[in-house]
Parts: C-alpha cells; structure tokens; sequence
C-alpha cells in the first residue's frame, strides 16, 4: 500500500532503490516474526489435538467431568486433575494477591521519610529476584521445609481451629438453616489423613511463587498512577491510606487485575514446584489434606510411564486442557481489561 | 491589612539540596487575595506548597520556620486537619478520575467525616454553583470527570476544594493550563471566592495577579523581594528587581 506522502519529494535520495529494498526486507523480516508467533500456537494446537484424537474418540468431552483415574481398566477421567489445577491456583491468587499488593503499596505509597529510597530500591530488587528462582528450587524447598512443617504444625493447628469456630458458629447457622449447618458439618475443607504433601502445600507453595509477578507489575502500575491523582486526595485532607484507597488504588486497578491474572497464569502452568509438594493422588480431593494433581503434575508423573497408547493420548489430552485453560483466562482477562481500561489508559498491562 | 488570616515566619524549604526558598516573612489578611508573582524556579509553588503542609510529601523535602493560620502554628498540628482548612487547587486540572462529577466534589466530604446524603447532595449543589460549573454539568453529575474539559476540569477542582469548607484557598498557576476563555472564567470566579476566603495565588500572569489580587508579593530566586498592595507593586515598585520583573525586563 502506497499513501501519497506530501514529503516523499522533499525526501527524495539518490538511493530510492536500495531503500525501497530495505523496506522491503524489513517487512518481510517482521512479518515473518508475526507469523512465527501465531504459527508455534497454531502447530501447538495441531499436534495436541492429533495427538489427543484417540483419548478424544474413547472420552469424548466426558473426560472432563469423569472422575475416575484407572490403569487397570483402561478409563481416563481428567477430573481430579481440573480440579486439583483450579483450586491450587484460586487458593494461591488468594494468597498471594493482598500480600503482594501489600508490598507493592507499601514501596510505591508509604511517605518517604518513614522510607528511605535507597531500601525502597532494595526491597523492589529483592522482590524481582524472588521471581528469577528457579521453580525446582521452590519445590524443594516446599518438601523438604514446608510439608513436614504442614504436616506437624499448620495442618493440625487449622483443623482444630476450624473445628473449634464450627462448634463456635455451629447453633447460629443451625438456627439460620439447618441445611447449611449439616452440609458444613460433613463439608469441613479439612478433613483426612494428614500427609503434608497436599492440596494446601501445593497452593501455599504456588502462592509464594507468584507473589513476585503480582506485586512486581502492581508496583509498576501503582507507580504509574499521576502524583496529582494522590495529591489531590491529600490537599483534601485524606490520610495516606484514604489517598492511597480512593484515589491511587481505582486509577490502577486494571493493572493490578492484569497483574493477577499474570500470576494466575503462572500457578495454572506451574509443573516442577506442584509436582514435588501436591502428592500426585489420581482422585479427586475432597479436602484440602488430600493428595491430588494437577494438569501439568499429571503431564510431568505420568507421561514417561503411560502404560499405553490410551494413556499417552489422554496425557496429550490434558496438555490441550491446559492450553485452553490458560487462553481462556487470558482471553477473559483482556476482555475485562477492555470494558474497565483504566482512565488514560495507564497501568493497562 | 487590619488582620491577619494567615502568616508564613522565617521560612525556608528544600527538595534535598539547595534551599528552593529562604526565610520567607509574609502576612496574608481574610477575605483577601494575594498573588505570588516571580520568574520560573523563584519558589513560589514550594512556598505556598509549604502552606498546607503537601511540600513535606515530596521526596527528601525538608522545611523550617513557622506557618500562623489563626495566630496557631500549621507545623504543630495533624497535617491531615490543616488540609482541610487550607485548601488547594493544583496547576493542571486532577480531578479524580475513576470517579463521576457527584463524586469528584462529594469525595472533599468522605476525607471529613461522615455526611448525610442529603447534606451530601447539598454541599455538591453549592459547591458547584460556587465554582459557577453547575449549569454545565448538572444534567450530567453522573458523568465520568474526564469526560469535562479542562477549564471545567479545573472548576470541578476548585468545586472539590470548596466543598471542604475551607478557610483558606492556594491556587497554583490555576490558569496555566487552560485556553483564555477558561481563564477568564476561573479569574472572575477568584473575584468572588475572595470575598469569603482567603485567597492565596501563585501566577504567572501579571496581568492576572493585577485583575485579582487585592496585594501581590515579588519572589525572586527563592526570596521575598517585595510585598504591597497589587497597584503599589505595578505601578511605584521600590524595588529594582521587581520594576525589573513587572515592566517586563526579565522573567
């Protein structure tokens, strides 16, 4: 496409047909890295779905809803493991979402004098670096320090206290709805053999993993937000938590979203850290003490040992589940960045 | 002047390094405005930051000396309650802006304690009328702020400002970033305001600081170079520096 540029005679050089050939690699040169990108997602999704077809014709989309995990009888169900990734992602954002935001205001808002800038910028490194350990380190740190410390102390310790606040609330709720009563009765989240590699120590674990993401792009975005924007808050009177809640909080919000959606992203993909810490049980958890998976701790344990063809495709099954998953979210993220796009634009993602 | 609403004593201020002003002596009397005139860097944004406390929320900023409003010292009490007394319109329009016009002026309340809806409703409606912007948005409070244009971006903050009940009023370069019909919009709003408040306002217009200030005060290089009534200052200035500065010589 060729536009009439009112300069293109001003601009004219001696040497118009090597520039014309120069533009002419550039574009070809930057197209071929668009294409790039979209063509590794288009081959990703071709070879999971091929490699997928013989689960795809076994199961059908009741993989997804079939709870049953059996070698001997040859059934696949991906249940559990949907279940496992979902909630020791979710449990994890819960986690990590206010302590990150937490720091991430407590760099960017809290006044100078209580702060010197030069820790301000240490305490920024260290949060970024906590984001550069690799996750097998994580995992190991989460078995051999977490999980026996789960396992003694912050697993009994919330079962009883859980216990000890039902039998608190207990005749309230009975009195509110017997049914709702009876259900958290025999609904406890923390019910089952204590093992300490579980749903909860993967979630504990994924959490800490993805603190350094949220809080590295919500500082950015909270960094981001107008000084005026702050300053008009304080020139009112507001204290620095009413200026930091009404006026910089709102103006950034849909960076910190899509900063937890970046996290959520990571807990959704992670493999090595979950696998070491999450136990690997193929059922369903009903508990949060119970053993489970996750999509990609099943891809990671199951994959060189698949008993058969079946297997194999169903694993690469689960692999595409993960992918859609992600693109979902992603997908579902960007459309509510583009309803709430904070004003100006700022801190988008 | 037969009283004083308000008096900087020996002031000084920073950013870290060298001092942005030095030992500033200027009175300021009630239902009054005075304008703050001077060449770019003189300090007469950090001085009348200074006023209201929000010089010390800079980085490294440091100040010394005393601030009176109501013969009481700023510097001795809660930052927070002197910015509700003292308030502040910035050089460029900010108004809030995830919030809608209502709430942009209803937001001064939220920061001072608790207000019924109907006095809420009230105080937005004088407020507004106050900043002569409720014709202009009052079919559309609901509207995002960003949404106005900056003249009645920055009436909106003068409303948000006035809504705070307060006793005295800084306007930093208000008119700076707006077109001459704005312009003349918030100076003949500043004309009235001066009649209840304290008015206090750094220009860069000496055309504006003429048109609105009762008394006007020189800076130059961070200093206090002269203070008298506005027609003294421009038309018998007893200082080289300023007949300088206001004949136009430099600046």
């Amino acid at each position: 496409m060729r536009l009439a540029n009112p300069f293109r005679t001003l601009l004219r050089r001696p040497s118009q047909g090597r520039r014309r050939w120069g533009d002419l690699a550039f574009r070809g040169i930057v197209t071929i890295g668009a294409g790039a990108v979209v063509g590794v997602l288009v081959a990703i999704l071709w070879i999971l779905w091929t490699g997928s077809s013989q689960s795809r014709a076994a199961f059908g989309l009741g993989i997804v809803t079939n709870p049953t995990w059996d070698i001997t009888t040859n059934v696949f169900g991906l249940l559990p493991m949907i279940d496992g990734t979902l909630l020791t992602s979710a449990i994890a954002l819960v986690l990590a979402v206010p302590i990150a935001l937490g720091s991430s205001i407590f760099l960017t808002q809290l006044a100078p004098k209580a702060l010197p800038s030069a820790l301000k910028a240490a305490l920024a490194q260290v949060v970024d670096l906590l984001a550069a350990i690799p996750s097998i380190v994580y995992g190991f740190w989460g078995l051999f320090v977490l999980v026996p410390y789960m396992r003694t102390t912050v697993d009994p310790g919330l079962r009883s206290a859980y216990d000890r606040l039902g039998n608190l609330v207990a005749p309230t709720v009975h009195a509110v709805s017997p049914g709702a009563s009876a259900w958290a009765g025999t609904h406890s989240p923390f019910t089952g053999t204590i093992i300490g590699e579980d749903v909860l120590s993967a979630s504990i674990v994924l959490a800490i993993m993805v603190i350094p993401t949220v809080a590295a792009i919500s500082r950015d975005a909270l960094a981001a937000v107008p000084i005026p924007q702050r300053e008009a808050a304080l020139a009112l009177g507001a204290t620095n938590w009413e200026a930091t809640r009404r006026a910089v909080l709102p103006y950034a919000r849909s960076g910190i979203f899509g900063a937890s959606i970046l996290g959520l992203g990571r807990a959704l993909g992670e493999t090595m850290a979950v696998t070491l810490v999450i136990g690997n049980g193929l059922a369903p958890p009903t508990s949060l003490f119970n053993s489970g998976s996750t999509l990609a701790s099943l891809i990671a344990t199951q994959f060189s040992e698949s008993t058969g063809p079946l297997e194999y495709s169903v694993i690469i099954e689960a692999g595409l589940i993960l992918l859609l998953i992600t693109l979902g979210v992603n997908i579902v993220a960007r459309a509510i960045l583009w309803r709430f796009q904070s004003p100006g634009g700022a801190g988008g993602d | 002047m037969d009283a004083t609403k308000m008096a900087a004593v020996g002031l000084s201020a920073s950013y870290g390094r060298g001092p942005a002003i030095t030992d500033i002596n200027l009175e300021f009397g009630p239902n009054s405005a005075t304008a703050i005139i001077g060449p770019s860097g003189c300090g007469k944004s950090t001085f009348i930051r200074c006023l209201n406390r929000m010089h010390e929320t800079a980085p490294r900023a440091t100040v010394t000396g005393k601030v009176f409003l109501d013969g009481e010292d700023i510097y001795e009490q809660d930052p927070t309650a002197v910015r509700r007394r003292i308030g502040m319109v910035f050089q460029r329009p900010n108004p809030f802006a995830t919030m809608t016009i209502f709430d942009n002026v209803a937001a001064a309340l939220r920061f001072n304690g608790r207000h019924s809806r109907e006095e809420t409703d009230k105080i937005v409606y004088e407020s507004l009328q106050a900043a002569a912007l409720w014709e202009e948005v009052k079919d559309h409070l609901f509207a995002g702020a960003t949404s106005l244009s900056g003249g009645q971006q920055q009436r909106l903050c003068i409303a948000r400002a006035l809504a705070a009940q307060p006793e005295v009023l800084l306007m930093d370069e208000p008119c700076s970033a707006l077109d001459p019909i704005s312009t003349a919009k918030v100076e003949d709003l500043i004309f009235t305001l001066k009649r209840t408040y304290t008015v206090i306002i750094v220009t860069h217009n000496m055309q504006q600081a003429a048109r609105v200030a009762d008394r006007t005060a020189f800076f130059y290089l961070g200093k206090l170079i002269e203070v008298n009534d506005t027609k003294e200052i421009f038309e018998r200035p007893k200082e080289k520096l300023t007949e300088g500065y206001v004949s136009g010589r430099f600046g």
